[in-house]
């Protein structure tokens, strides 16, 4: 069983105070939902739990110990999708998906590449070099890491953004199995998205 | 994760920037070309001077070099800080410090060695004899590793920062100075008869120094720029 938590955590962007004595305990099958108008401070609450930046005042506990204690094991737990795609354009899919599971100390599988670019709805996309994709098939390749990592922790800003129906559904699916296996989530959506059986907890910020 | 993972993180990062490189040829291929400009631009200029263009030579091809390693610098870290692969590799299980060695060995690899390897033609324009030409590459070599090192430092800081060139430049600069008055004469001392142990020595320490605080730095500096 593992958790997360996070106490008093204070954060000030510019010179904006975003939350202050903000706190949560999430572990292992939960799910935890961040909402919250834009500039609310959710992407920043979610760049502070992955260890990007550090609060003003506050603590992360990742199994009870504090996260700076444990940076290279804690890290090594995560997985973290923001707003960018981080794939580069020059290279392929292959090439970029390669790369991330060299960087996560596994070795690439090109049947398990295979099967998560298929089940994303991008079969034989392998080779493409990524410049050539549309948004919404970058945005999908970058999802597809979900599949080919085995991280307990995933924090993922704003996932469902600009994905059609299936791959919606796909993604609340994917998202629920990783939950079930007894991993965690965090992730901020503006969507209602129901991630069937998952204990959900939510967090309004900026109220 | 143990030092063999890091090794394949290491072998991983230097294989993905060298097929970037090989994908944006331009990138690499346009500091080469200032470089060249800059060294064939000042015999043209002075004139057809034997002696004063033989005093120069050194001074001039590490100048232009350390010129083009500073044109170059810009693309160590611009381009994945821009795209978000930089915070994926801040938070990837690998330390920070092992993926930022790998580029900058990857930097070293693409624009510092092919610097290195067109001096020596250059330097004919100058009037350099052979050994003068070989001590002239000698001390690029010894000193470009150096050059990407500390230059990330500058690149990481810059990070993101408008006018981050500018600020790259006056940053870099003066902690370049070092590397070139041992560099430029290295090939001075030689050509005096002096010897260059001396200088050779100098710059060797440099390199293991910025080999030693250059990954610390430049982990930290990247820290910041990302926060």
């Amino acid at each position: 069983m593992k958790t997360l938590e996070a106490t008093q955590l204070k954060c000030i962007r510019g010179e904006r105070l975003l939350f202050d004595a903000l706190g949560f305990r999430l572990h292992s099958g939960q799910l935890l939902y961040l909402r919250g108008a834009n500039g609310a401070g959710k992407t920043s609450l979610l760049r502070l739990l992955c260890g990007l930046a550090q609060p003003e005042v506050g603590q992360i506990l990742w199994n009870t110990r504090p996260v700076g204690e444990q940076a290279e094991a804690f890290r090594q737990d995560l997985f973290y999708l923001g707003h960018h795609n981080a794939l580069q354009e020059a290279l392929t899919v292959d090439e970029n998906l390669a790369f991330y599971a060299a960087l996560a100390g596994t070795q690439p599988d090109a049947a398990d590449t295979a099967r998560a670019l298929e089940r994303m709805g991008l079969r034989g996309c392998q080779r493409r070099v990524v410049r050539h994709l549309s948004q919404g098939q970058k945005r999908r390749v970058a999802l597809s890491r979900l599949m080919l990592n085995s991280a307990s922790l995933w924090i993922l800003d704003e996932p469902f953004v600009a994905l059609d129906h299936a791959s919606l559904d796909l993604l609340a699916n994917v998202i629920g199995q990783h939950l079930q296996r007894g991993g965690m989530a965090v992730l901020t959506s503006h969507q209602q998205v129901d991630i069937g059986g998952a204990q959900v907890q939510s967090l309004e910020l900026g109220r | 994760m143990t030092s063999s993972s890091w090794r394949s993180v290491f072998a991983a990062v230097v294989r993905r920037e060298i097929a970037l490189a090989m994908q944006q040829k331009g990138d690499v291929l346009t500091p080469l070309f200032f470089f060249v400009i800059v060294a064939s631009l000042f015999p043209l200029g002075v004139g057809p001077e034997a002696p004063l263009l033989l005093r120069m030579a050194p001074g001039v091809l590490w100048v232009g070099a350390l010129l083009a390693a500073m044109l170059s610098l810009q693309r160590l870290f611009a381009a994945d800080h821009a795209d978000g692969s930089l915070e994926q590799m801040a938070i990837s299980g690998t330390p920070l410090a092992v993926i930022v060695m790998a580029k900058v060995l990857a930097h070293f690899l693409l624009s510092g060695l092919p610097l290195v390897l067109i001096a020596p033609v250059l330097g004919i324009q100058f009037g350099l004899d052979a050994r003068s030409l070989g001590v002239l590459t000698l001390s690029l070599l010894l000193g470009t590793p150096t050059l990407s090192l500390v230059g990330g430092i500058g690149a990481a800081l810059t990070l993101g920062v408008r006018g981050g060139g500018v600020l790259l430049s006056l940053l870099t600069l003066p902690l370049y100075i070092p590397v070139l008055i041992f560099g430029a004469g290295a090939v001075e001392a030689d050509a005096a008869g002096l010897g260059v142990g001396a200088h050779f020595s100098l710059m060797g320490a440099l390199l293991l120094l910025s080999g030693l605080f250059a990954p610390f730095a430049i982990t930290t500096a990247l820290r910041i720029s990302l926060e």
